[in-house]
This record gives C-alpha cells, sequence and structure tokens, in this order.
C-alpha cells in the first residue's frame, strides 16, 4: 500500500496532547497520503478525537508538531488552517438558512455571490439535495443536515477533511447509506480525509487505511485487510471483528469464529462441551465451553445437525495468530 | 329570561365540578382585574366621590392635567432615558460576564454568580441607605449617573444569569464550526454566538427595562428628589392625594410601555426561559 511516490498531505510528528488530569495522547507519528481515507478507531476516552481536533486546530498540542504539504500548521488558530471539520452533531446554525449556512465561509474569503450561488448548486447536487436553499437546518432530517455539513465543508476546498462522527448520530439505515455516498463523493474529488470512529464495521467499510487506537496510543495501521488479517496485538485482535482466546501452555491463541472449526467425533485433544447452537441464516454459531472460556465457532449446517447442546467435541484450530498470555 | 340566571339552576346544569370552578375562575378574575378595572375607570372620571361604584361625571379631563404639568411630562421623559441608559450599560457590562461564566471555567465562577444574587437577597433599604454613604462622597447624590448605579445594581441578576443560560444553549460546535469555515474569534461571537443567544437576552433586557421604569425606593433615595422619574412623581401624587384620579392616570401610562414590550416578547417569555437562568452549573 504504502508506495514510495504516494505524496504525503498530511504528516503528524511525534505529537503530544496532554490535559491536565494526565488524559491524552503522545508519541503519535502518522502519514496520511493525498488522496487516502484513514479512520481513526477506538472505544471512546482512546484519544482519537484529541488528535483530529488537534489537526483542525481546536486543541493546542503539548509537543511534537503537524504539518500539511509539508507546512506546520500547529500555531495557526482553525480559521487559518486549510482543514474543514464536520461534528458529530450541531454543526448548522440553526438562525441561518442552508444557503447562508453554506457560503458563509465563502462570503468570508470574499468569492464573488454569482461564483458562491453556482458552487452551492452544485455541491447541493453532489450531496443529492438540490434545492433546499432557502430552509433552515430544523426542517431538514439528522442525515439531511450532516451532508449539509459535509457539503459545507467541501464547498471551502479544504486540503484535509475532518469528519468526527459525523454519522453516529443517524439509525443504521441511513448510516450505511450516508457511509456508501461518503465514498463516492471522496473518490470522485480524490479529497483526502480523515474520519474518527468508534464503529469498527463503519471504519472496515470506510477506509483505505485504519489506525487503531488504545488508550492514547497507536496500537496498529494498516489497511483493512491487514488489520483483521494480521492484529498486531491482543489488543487490536479483540477489538476488530469476532475472536476468541484460547490460553494454551504459557501462550494465548487467538482465532476467528470462522477459523475455529468443531469436531462432533471429538478426536482432538481438545475437548469443549456444546453450550447453544444458533442458526444464523448460512451458517450457525455454536458456543462451546472449553475449561473456563466459552468459544464461538461459525459452522455449516451439515456440521451443527449432528450436534446437539451438551455434547462432547472437540477444537481444531485453523489460520489463528499467537500473543504471549497476559 | 332572569328565571334561568338562578345560582341553583346552573348548579345543576353544569354540575358540581364545572360550578365550584367556574366559582372560583370568576373570583380569580375579579381578584386580578377589578382594581385594573377599577383604575380605568378612575383615570377616565371627571369627578368622583369615595362611596360610589362609578363616577358622578366621564371625561379625559386628568388626562389633560397630566399633560400640561410640566413636572409630570419631565418626569415621563426621565423615566424613559433612565431606563433606557440602565438597559443599554448593564447590557455593556453584564452581557460579556454573562458569557465568561457560561464559556470559561475558572475558579470562585460559582461565588460570582451567587454574588449577583446577593444584590436582592439583602433588603433593599439598607443597601440603599449604606450606597448613598459612598455615593455621598464621591458626589452621586442627585446625579443620573448615581440612579442609574442604583437601577443596575437591582437588574444585574437578571442581566446576567439570563444570558448566561443563553449562551450556554449554544452548542460549542456551532462556535467551533464558524472558526473552522474561517470567521475569527470576534466575529464568530457576534455571527453565531449572539444571535442564538438573542432571545434569552431579549428577555433579561425586557426585565431591565422594566424595572428601571417602575424603580421607586432606591430612585429617591439617591436622587434626592432632583430626579424625578414617573414612579417618584407618583408618590408624590398619591401622597398629596388631592385627586385619585392623576394616580390612575399615571399607573396606565406606566403600564403602557410594559405592556407593549411583554406583547412583542410573548414568544420568549415562558416558564422555561426564566427557570433556564436560574441553573447553576
Amino acid at each position: 500500500m504504502n508506495v514510495p511516490e504516494r505524496k504525503v498531505k498530511l504528516k503528524i510528528a511525534d505529537m503530544a496532547k496532554k490535559y491536565p488530569n494526565g488524559d491524552g495522547v503522545e508519541h503519535i507519528n502518522l502519514d496520511i497520503y493525498e488522496g487516502e481515507i484513514v479512520t481513526l478507531l477506538g472505544p471512546s476516552g482512546c484519544g482519537k478525537t484529541t488528535i483530529l481536533r488537534a489537526i483542525g486546530g481546536f486543541h493546542d498540542i503539548t509537543d511534537g508538531d503537524i504539518l500539511i504539504d509539508g507546512k506546520s500548521i500547529a500555531g495557526l488558530p482553525p480559521e487559518k488552517r486549510p482543514t474543514a471539520m464536520v461534528f458529530q452533531s450541531y454543526n448548522l446554525w440553526p438562525h441561518m438558512t442552508i444557503y447562508e449556512n453554506l457560503s458563509y465561509g465563502l462570503k468570508l474569503r470574499k468569492i464573488p455571490k454569482a461564483q458562491i450561488d453556482e458552487d452551492i448548486k452544485k455541491i447541493l447536487q453532489l450531496v443529492s439535495m438540490p434545492g433546499c436553499e432557502k430552509k433552515y437546518p430544523n426542517q431538514l432530517s439528522g442525515g439531511q443536515q450532516q451532508r449539509i455539513a459535509i457539503a459545507r465543508s467541501l464547498l471551502l476546498k479544504p486540503e484535509l477533511l475532518l469528519l468526527d462522527e459525523p454519522f453516529s448520530a443517524l439509525d443504521a439505515k441511513i448510516r450505511q447509506q450516508m457511509r456508501e455516498e461518503l465514498k463516492k463523493i471522496q473518490s470522485d474529488l480524490g479529497i483526502t480525509v480523515v474520519f474518527v470512529t468508534h464503529d469498527q464495521e463503519e471504519a472496515m467499510a470506510l477506509s483505505h487505511r485504519i489506525v487503531v487506537m488504545n488508550k492514547g496510543v497507536v496500537a496498529q495501521v494498516g489497511t483493512p485487510t491487514e488489520i483483521y488479517d494480521h492484529p498486531a496485538d491482543r489488543y487490536v485482535a479483540s477489538f476488530i471483528g469476532e475472536m476468541n482466546f484460547i490460553d494454551i501452555d504459557d501462550q494465548t491463541i487467538a482465532v476467528r469464529p470462522e477459523n475455529l472449526s468443531l469436531d462432533p467425533e471429538a478426536k482432538g485433544d481438545l475437548k469443549a462441551t456444546v453450550r447453544t447452537i444458533m442458526v444464523l441464516g448460512h451458517y450457525v454459531q455454536v458456543t462451546v465451553q472449553h475449561g473456563d472460556t466459552v468459544l464461538k465457532s461459525f459452522v455449516d449446517r451439515e456440521v451443527s445437525d449432528r450436534l446437539s447442546v451438551g455434547d462432547e467435541v472437540s477444537l481444531e484450530i485453523g489460520t489463528h495468530h499467537v500473543f504471549a498470555k497476559e | 329570561m332572569f328565571k334561568y340566571m338562578n345560582p341553583k339552576r346552573f348548579y345543576h346544569a353544569v354540575g358540581r365540578k364545572k360550578f365550584w370552578e367556574f366559582i372560583l375562575l370568576a373570583v380569580f378574575i375579579i381578584f386580578f382585574y377589578g382594581p385594573l378595572l377599577n383604575m380605568l375607570l378612575l383615570a377616565f372620571s371627571n369627578s368622583y366621590e369615595y362611596p360610589h361604584v362609578f363616577a358622578q361625571a366621564w371625561g379625559t379631563k386628568w388626562w389633560a392635567y397630566v399633560f400640561q404639568q410640566k413636572s409630570l411630562v419631565s418626569s415621563i421623559a426621565q423615566s424613559f432615558i433612565i431606563a433606557i441608559a440602565t438597559t443599554a450599560i448593564s447590557m455593556l457590562f453584564c452581557i460579556p460576564a454573562a458569557y465568561s461564566i457560561a464559556r470559561f471555567k475558572y475558579p470562585g465562577r460559582k461565588g460570582f454568580m451567587l454574588s449577583f444574587l446577593l444584590t436582592n437577597a439583602f433588603p433593599k433599604l439598607g443597601i440603599y441607605t449604606s450606597i448613598a454613604v459612598l455615593f455621598y462622597k464621591y458626589g452621586l447624590m442627585g446625579t443620573y449617573a448615581g440612579v442609574i448605579i442604583i437601577h443596575m445594581i437591582n437588574s444585574m441578576m437578571f442581566m446576567v444569569w439570563l444570558p448566561a443560560s443563553a449562551f450556554r444553549s449554544v452548542h460549542r460546535q456551532q462556535e467551533e464550526a464558524a472558526r473552522d469555515v474561517g470567521a475569527g474569534p470576534v466575529r464568530t461571537f457576534f455571527k453565531v454566538t449572539f444571535p442564538m443567544a438573542l432571545p434569552g437576552i431579549a428577555v433579561a433586557t425586557l426585565y431591565t427595562f422594566l424595572g428601571s421604569m417602575e424603580e421607586a425606593q432606591g430612585t429617591m433615595l439617591v436622587g434626592l428628589g432632583k430626579i424625578q422619574t414617573m414612579p417618584v412623581a407618583m408618590y408624590g401624587i398619591v401622597l398629596d392625594s388631592s385627586a385619585v384620579q392623576i394616580g390612575a392616570v399615571f399607573a396606565i401610562l406606566l403600564i403602557i410601555p410594559s405592556a407593549v414590550m411583554i406583547f412583542a416578547m410573548r414568544r420568549y417569555i415562558g416558564p422555561e426561559a426564566i427557570s433556564g437562568g436560574f441553573k447553576m452549573k
């Protein structure tokens, strides 16, 4: 993925942001290439939003530097940075019409009115909301408001688009739709995007690369496949997708449910007892008790038909990862 | 026809519950609007003697009288000048204070907020007399400045608490979004924060204006009779009591600005706006 000739758009160099209470992020090093969607992923409190806000200029950084196209922006206030941010909610100004919301930044840049009108028309087309210039934000649904917020950011032709969990307040169906639209808009415009989310499915669906965060430090950076197939540590393994952990001697074996098969004949050494069997369509989820731990396995109907609760089975571990025991 | 006005018939026609509700409502209406109505009647009666309910002669004689009195007309002007100045100056001081309370966390913030309550918690007359001592020293007695300061002390609690709650209801993201699209901090305040907090600020302004219009105690004490606002002039008239009608005319004149402003801002004045202002956060 990291082809050398790709241009680095955003460089975060050994950045730290410490809050007075000691929380925060440190030793953040990150290169984001032009035209890429990079997601900062992690549970709440892991520092992902802190990094995004530091890039946008809403947090002063304690140490290190942030560079866009090789120029430091760390000392600039938000209004001077070539970034545009979309927040989780309350992006729009309720006392202004959609047209006024969209045109405000352009007016500050002294762009002629005819040009503004044309740009707004085009951008509303792009976010599939043509003709809503005269409406007020409260006349739009949550999803529509976020589209307008994204449109407002795009109108300013930012070097970098920052999105802080922009879809998390929307319901599941619209969230999925917005995700697809964002991906399309991004590839059409070739804009560089930094996206923050705690939703690993969203991160997998959207990103070219994912930065998994844990307690203020970067745990792993990689493409969705890399992170899913080769988690760097136990934390990443447990955070992305579903994962079983089996302690064997001094090691922890991490195996995904699709790679853990069950032998109804119980011929293997690793024995377990069937706890539940759940048919989930074309595959069956079986949980088994192995010592103190409950493991999850996805098996075919053909296998599950030969199982019933309480049966003894043996485990066959396919593709897996080995971590040191904690 | 009169047969049906019998309370007994009415009682059985509407049922017990409705009947007592009606009686209660009637009592309330008489209690609240009776004095007002009486005042209206008085204001338009040319001659009136006590035991009668209605005037002996109707007319606008006393209105003409009030508007012929130079001192009374000038008191109307003074009232408005002082109320407008009080409102403008307290906006200038209190709105930045309200913003700081709403937006910044600093030690002593709660104490700062409570201090505005203190001016309203002590007996006013005590405060005014001790202020008078200071005012004598600085030559503020009997001056507009002195009276305006007194009015501001009364209005500060409204002027700080209500706008502070209005500023708090503006989400930070909305300000940050403005910064993000290129507005500096000052422009953000005037283009986003202030307009969004405007309803709350308007209510506070209204209270300040009306409070200043009807303030009498402090104005009398500090104004030393030189500053004659409408309420102060009314004291004189009521004590003089040559004609009750003058008092009634004056009371109506005092009500007009309040009624107009309350009507204009009726959308913003409500239990939520007021209770929102008295939250300590």
